[in-house]
């Protein structure tokens, strides 16, 4: 540590916390505060939780929180599984995995509008995904993606996938590089065959990162999604693919109501926070292991 | 998520911990052709989409129409015209850089001042003020889209270069501070040492002895918030309505639907969007890789 006199550090510091105050903490309390104004421009008349309860018997607004939660349940376990699946598979470091790698990891280098944008293009009614499907043989499994509601959330939820199991993979894969091959070399000595080792050996060792991208795919589920469904659909076919972020915005920005769309940021901001308890409690209860120097057991 | 970050107080993200080839792990022989079968399925999923979009880009419309997937009967380059046409990708080209730019050097001066006290002076509350500033890391944008929005209306700076740079550096600001925080931790204090015993004042420290060795993290935390900043399309959306102000990721979201039935323009107005990110990433792609597990990783 420096020696410094007592307002040093604060000198230092002053720039970030001004910037984080005007960025974060006005606008923090502010959605609290205008979550119970009827807002009209940037100011109204308290309304006590009228605005929740607005939001709570929307039809739409449960509309929204069902499909972000239906993008949860089927994109967390498939995203897991499949990062995880493939990053054992390039730790295995068959010729050109760094390759692979490369190539795995570009969706998630590429800017989510112009995904949308193709990826929208790829599934219309007669465009190349269908005709694939059809010249393998398996127009059974032919259908219009985007254009219909029972498809639309389905459509997102591969497009989801296919996108973000590349931070999965890489994520996976920078832990496995990292762990200690002694247990493993130890697991082959006793004739351990290689999916024993990977069930028994590896992914006990993988127990926090998988849990750690389980919560963050479960917040990206909930409150990351907009560039997707703007991207793609805006919501549509009718409400097929409105989610939380999108109700959000309609209010705010298509029906002027600044005070409803707070109420529903209160409510995401809250679930998220929620979320993340567990994690917290993880990584304080690690810490604590680490400072008792018995991590390593 | 952009940067999925959490707190997690260790090591800054070593070149080891993201890359560090095994000599000693590898596949038995039997395994190696089925690894490479599935690994090439999952490549091929992935590379069909920019296939599909190099091949249309360069099509013409009635040869789209007859023929989706396969290969140009004739090569048309007239759509790259079409698409670039009033200049419109230059515009949305300067306006993303400016924004980019402007966020990544505010950030990161912001972000360097702050770590260096975090990581190397004593105050009260310290520990505290790091938590919660690694916190706002997990709050999605478009909770607090709403009065930012209100808040630059007030004070005149909607549809400006200076409001929307000030956003985007405060959002990629917490990022910047906790990488930078825990990379100055692991310096080794008698560098530091020395550089006192010679007189030098805390600015000179930390402008000649912590910066240079620092310039990887440096480098790695400018790609991430870039590539944050660069391919944001919420805020700008909210914070840029103005027709000449809008980013390319605004710009290609409304030149894609206005183009859906003119299928080959739009591919080609997607690849001159994409080339920039790509052409970067194929250069500093460790960067990339080790800035976007930071802080998921233990080691």
């Amino acid at each position: 540590m420096l020696k410094t006199r007592w307002f040093t550090p604060w000198l230092f510091i002053a720039p970030l916390l001004l910037l984080l105050i005007f960025v974060f903490a006005y606008p923090l309390v502010s959605i609290f505060d205008y979550s119970q104004r009827r807002i009209r421009v940037n100011e109204g008349p308290y309304i006590g939780t009228t605005n929740y309860q607005q939001v709570l018997s929307d039809d739409v607004f449960g509309q929204a929180v069902a499909h972000n939660v239906y993008l949860l349940v089927a994109a967390v376990p498939l995203l897991v599984f499949v990062s995880l699946f493939v990053a054992i598979l390039l730790y295995e470091q068959v010729r050109a995995w760094k390759l692979y790698r490369t190539i795995l990891f570009l969706p998630y280098v590429l800017a989510l509008p112009i995904i949308g944008v193709v990826m929208s293009n790829l599934f219309q009614l007669n465009g190349a995904i269908n005709t694939v499907l059809n010249a393998f043989g398996l127009s059974f499994l032919t259908r219009d993606w985007l254009g219909r509601s029972e498809n639309a959330l389905f459509t997102i939820l591969l497009v989801i996938v296919w996108r973000e199991s590349g931070f999965g993979i890489v994520l996976f894969l920078a832990r496995l590089l990292s762990l200690n091959e002694e247990l493993e070399d130890a697991a082959k000595v006793d004739g351990a065959r290689w999916w024993q080792r990977r069930w028994y050996v590896t992914l006990p060792q993988m127990r926090s990162i998988i849990e750690f991208y389980v919560v963050v795919s479960m917040i990206t589920m909930l409150a990351w999604v907009f560039a997707y469904v703007y991207s793609m659909t805006r919501g549509g076919p009718g409400n097929a693919t409105i989610v939380l972020e999108l109700y959000m915005w309609n209010f705010a920005f298509r029906n002027a109501l600044p005070g409803i769309a707070s109420a529903v940021a209160v409510l995401l901001l809250a679930t998220t926070f929620v979320l993340m308890i567990p994690v917290f409690i993880l990584r304080l209860r690690e810490q604590r292991a680490w400072e008792r120097g018995d991590n390593r057991s | 998520m952009t940067q999925a970050t959490l707190t997690q107080p260790t090591n800054p993200p070593t070149e080891q911990a993201a890359q560090a080839p095994s000599m000693t792990h590898k596949a038995r022989a039997q395994l190696r052709w089925p690894i490479h079968l599935v690994l090439m399925f999952a490549a091929l999923l992935v590379m069909l989409p920019a296939y599909f979009t190099v091949i249309t880009s360069i099509k013409s419309e009635a040869d789209y129409s007859a023929n989706k997937i396969g290969l140009p009967a004739q090569i048309v380059l007239s759509n790259f015209d079409t698409a670039m046409r009033g200049g419109r990708f230059l515009i949305w080209f300067g306006n993303s850089l400016v924004l980019t730019t402007g966020a990544v050097v505010l950030s990161s001066v912001v972000a360097i001042l702050a770590a260096f006290a975090f990581a190397w002076m004593r105050f009260p509350g310290r520990n505290a003020l790091l938590i919660m500033i690694t916190l706002l890391m997990v709050i999605p944008p478009v909770v607090i889209i709403v009065p930012i929005f209100l808040m630059l209306s007030q004070i005149d700076l909607i549809s400006t270069y200076p409001g929307t740079i000030l956003i985007y550096a405060g959002l990629v600001a917490p990022f910047a501070v906790y990488m930078l925080t825990n990379f100055f931790r692991t310096i080794p204090k008698e560098l530091f040492e020395a550089g006192l015993i010679d007189g030098a004042s805390l600015l000179d420290l930390l402008l000649r002895v912590l910066l240079p060795l620092s310039s990887p993290a440096i480098l790695t935390m400018v790609i991430v918030n870039a590539l944050y900043v660069w391919n944001d399309l919420l805020v700008a959306l909210v914070l840029l309505p103005k027709d000449n102000l809008r980013t390319v990721m605004v710009g290609i979201t409304v030149f894609g639907s206005r183009y859906n039935s003119d299928v080959p323009v739009a591919m080609a107005g997607m690849m001159l969007a994409s080339v920039p990110m790509i052409v970067l990433y194929l250069l500093g792609q460790r960067y990339f890789i080790r800035g976007l597990v930071a802080g998921a990783i233990k080691e």
